[in-house]
């Protein structure tokens, strides 16, 4: 093909036009492929459905129990939704606190890195004590896991705040808190939304951890349930259904950080642009 | 005598308590109201260290720092800063990066709201006086380091400081850029006649923008040398080829190496 052809605009806007439909669908892509290998892996080697069902049982299984997987899921997005809700709501004041004090920074610190290094599983009998079995364990363990990144985040986002620009504003007589609001904050929304995609993914593997251990609902108690009748599909359909409950949520924190803080990363469009040509 | 717009006497600075590093001492200075000051040193004078004196970012350890007559005992509002990084917030646009210090400053942070479109005239006026009209809706990452650093000239400039301090503004730009924000920073000086102490290691740069040069020795630093600098406003890059221009900054270097070989003798066994 002769080359100026490739370089025409019309060729460049139409390479870059397939390219971007190919990104859009390369996840899809991608998940279909593997559910096929695993259905054919399944069908070849006449694998046992109590060891590993094929996704057409697991399908099955998620249509035949379709109102407790719903049911159940919709228990475990509400109480992972409200443990997160409040990781972020305690993450950024303590965030803010710790990054904006070193005395608050020197003091809690370690406290808090001890406090995250213990096994949430370890936990749970306590909440279940303190709470009695269901609903608040799950919150709170969901809460207990996902607030670490956020405080961590948001403190290191204020904490790094360039000194220079701190003296301009020091010297037009700014308090620390305007220093905080002004450059602070908006400067720590990159770190704060970071967070949040591993936060929301970590606070699910929380609220599962609660249901399994002591609850009467949600999708870690179906799961454990289901384990228990060898009903091994619906263990796997509980699974699938996290994660798509998962991948859901970060799609949201991904989709409002792009909304508010996109000029953190204006150098991604870049390479894709670059490599359009 | 009146006393000097910036009136520095016998100030000492040392950091990291009595056996940290000394960076100033027997450092004295004056600098008359609307006058553009140089000041030069080997790298590691103090020189930025004099910036946060004179601003009141930080107290001297000895000495005392006198700005419009009062005694400096904290944060200067009527200083604008300006630094080799231009720190411009980079999810602000080019408009209110500018109008940042009408948001912090009194008496301005009390009116901007009912003020917003004078001041934001104002703002514009000086963005078009840099030669960045056009460009207000546009974010920092958006322009080369040399309009940024014209916009942070700007962000110093919003509040109509009487007092500008530039530390090494210019320090991070290729010549060519350099030499372009030397006449937009003149520019900007004759437009608002503000007191600028300027802070560089450029000593072309010294002597294009200066009233006066002063030299500092290395650390601990303090002004060993003082030089006026007559050529007329408007100075033009002609202005640096002339032969005059090129002996005042050799006498310049000169100074600064003989700075340098005091203290080698000094530091020798």
């Amino acid at each position: 093909m002769p080359r100026k052809a490739l370089r025409s605009p019309e060729a460049l806007a139409a390479a870059a036009r397939r390219r971007r439909r190919l990104e859009a669908w390369l996840p899809w892509l991608v998940i279909g492929g593997m559910f096929l290998i695993w259905e054919a892996a399944v069908r070849i080697f006449a694998i046992q459905p109590f060891i590993l069902p094929a996704p057409s049982a697991i399908a099955a299984s998620m249509v035949k129990w379709w109102q407790p997987l719903l049911t159940n899921s919709w228990a475990t997005l509400l109480t992972t939704v409200i443990g997160f809700a409040m990781a972020i709501v305690f993450g950024l004041l303590l965030g803010v606190v710790i990054g904006s004090s070193v005395l608050v920074y020197r003091g809690l610190y370690p406290l808090l890195i001890a406090f995250n290094s213990v096994p949430k599983v370890a936990v749970v009998p306590i909440l279940v004590i303190w709470f009695g079995a269901g609903f608040w364990p799950a919150v709170l363990t969901a809460f207990l896991i996902s607030f670490f990144p956020i405080v961590v985040n948001v403190a290191t986002g204020i904490a790094t705040v360039e000194p220079e620009l701190r003296d301009v504003l020091r010297a037009l007589g700014a308090s620390p808190t305007d220093i905080i609001r002004k450059v602070g904050l908006p400067r720590a929304m990159p770190y704060f939304f970071a967070s949040l995609k591993v936060a929301i993914t970590v606070a699910f593997v929380g609220s599962i951890i609660s249901e399994t251990v002591a609850a009467n609902e949600g999708i870690g108690h179906l799961m454990l349930v289901a384990s228990s009748r060898f009903d091994v599909p619906l263990v796997f359909a509980g699974l699938i259904i996290t994660g798509v409950m998962g991948v859901a949520m970060y799609w949201v924190a991904v989709t409002i950080e792009e909304r508010t803080t996109g000029w953190a990363t204006r150098g991604q469009q870049d390479p894709r642009l670059a490599t359009g040509g | 005598m009146a006393q000097a717009f910036v009136d520095i006497s016998n100030v000492a600075m040392r950091y990291g308590g009595v056996e940290g590093t000394l960076a100033l001492k027997g450092t004295s200075l004056a600098v008359a109201e609307g006058e553009f000051v140089a000041v030069v040193g080997p790298s590691g004078c103090g020189k930025s260290t004099l910036m946060r004196l004179v601003t009141g970012l930080w107290p001297p350890t000895e000495g005392e720092v006198f700005v419009d007559g009062q005694e400096v005992d904290g944060p200067l509002s009527i200083a604008g800063m300006a630094f080799q990084n231009p720190t411009l917030l980079p999810w602000r646009n080019i408009l209110d990066n500018v109008m940042l210090p009408l948001e912090v400053v009194q008496p301005h942070r009390g009116q901007l709201r009912a003020k917003r479109a004078d001041y934001e005239r104002q703002a514009r006026e000086l963005l078009a006086l840099v030669g960045l009209d056009g460009f207000e809706a546009k974010f920092p990452w958006q322009l080369s380091g040399g309009m940024q650093q014209r916009a942070s000239l700007c962000r110093a400039l919003i509040h109509q400081p009487r007092l500008l301090m530039l530390d090494e503004p210019f320090g991070a730009l290729d010549i060519f850029t350099r030499e372009d924000l030397w006449a937009v920073m003149q520019k900007l000086w004759l437009a608002r006649r503000p007191t600028v102490i300027l802070v560089t290691h450029d000593l072309r740069e010294a002597a294009f923008l200066a009233d006066r040069v002063l030299v500092m020795s290395s650390r601990p630093g303090r002004i060993i040398a003082e030089r006026r600098v007559d050529f007329p406003r408007e100075r033009t890059m002609e202005t640096t080829y002339t032969k005059e221009f090129q002996d005042l900054v050799h006498e310049l270097r000169d100074r600064i190496s003989d700075a340098r070989d005091a203290e080698e003798i000094a530091d020798a066994p």
